[in-house]
């Protein structure tokens, strides 16, 4: 399989991907962490 | 009143060298990474090289120290509602700082990037430090995957920097 990070699209969506794994993460971590969550 | 004049400026400090550092990368990825391939084919990489290249990675290295020691500080200037300070809520990944903590982990991992797989390489590439053909082949691979990585990075570390403040959209 080709390296996505060889190309500049494939570092671009790569990011992407990365962040709306992110965002839910960030999302269940506030809803754990939060006081009385 | 001090406080508030104390977070404003680390801030603004923080975003002015997170440009310069951020900028620099994409410089070096969007911009230089296919104009060296070319000047090299032609013939004409040397000047690259010897003038562009170590300039621009002196900024992007301190400005990459700069945006992560300004960073911290920032954050522990703050108070999570839980009583906890802001840098350890953050990088605890605690409650409302969960989302700020997560851009603060990408950004520290694309800081110790930068000083321990780039610059290094770099060195080696631009001659500054000893190395056979053997090595600077080997490092600009290395140095060229940890810049894209970086690149790829620093997409959710903007998104969770900038998002900090909305907690919003994390309930």
């Amino acid at each position: 399989m080709k390296n996505p990070l060889d190309s500049l699209w494939g570092t671009v969506i790569s990011g992407i991907v990365l962040t709306v794994v992110f965002f839910y993460v960030a999302q269940w971590l506030v809803a754990r962490t939060s006081a009385g969550g | 009143m001090w406080d508030a004049i104390e977070g404003a400026l680390l801030r603004w400090i923080h975003v002015l060298v997170g440009i310069m550092w951020v900028g620099l990368l994409y410089y070096f990825n969007f911009v230089n990474a296919d104009a060296a391939k070319q000047a090299n084919a032609a013939g004409e990489g040397a000047a690259i090289s010897k003038y562009i290249m170590p300039r621009a990675l002196f900024f992007f290295r301190w400005a990459a120290l700069l945006t992560w020691i300004v960073g911290a500080g920032l954050l522990s200037t703050m108070q999570s509602a839980s009583g906890l300070n802001g840098f350890l809520a953050a990088f605890g990944l605690q409650g409302e700082f969960a989302p700020i903590g997560i851009g603060a982990w990408l950004g520290t991992i694309m800081f110790i990037n930068v000083w321990a797989i780039i610059w290094p390489n770099q060195q080696k590439i631009l001659g500054l430090k000893p190395a056979t053909d053997e090595e600077k082949a080997k490092a600009r691979r290395i140095a060229f995957l940890a810049s894209r990585a970086n690149t790829m990075l620093s997409i959710p570390m903007v998104w969770f920097m900038v998002t900090g403040p909305h907690q919003s959209i994390y309930h």
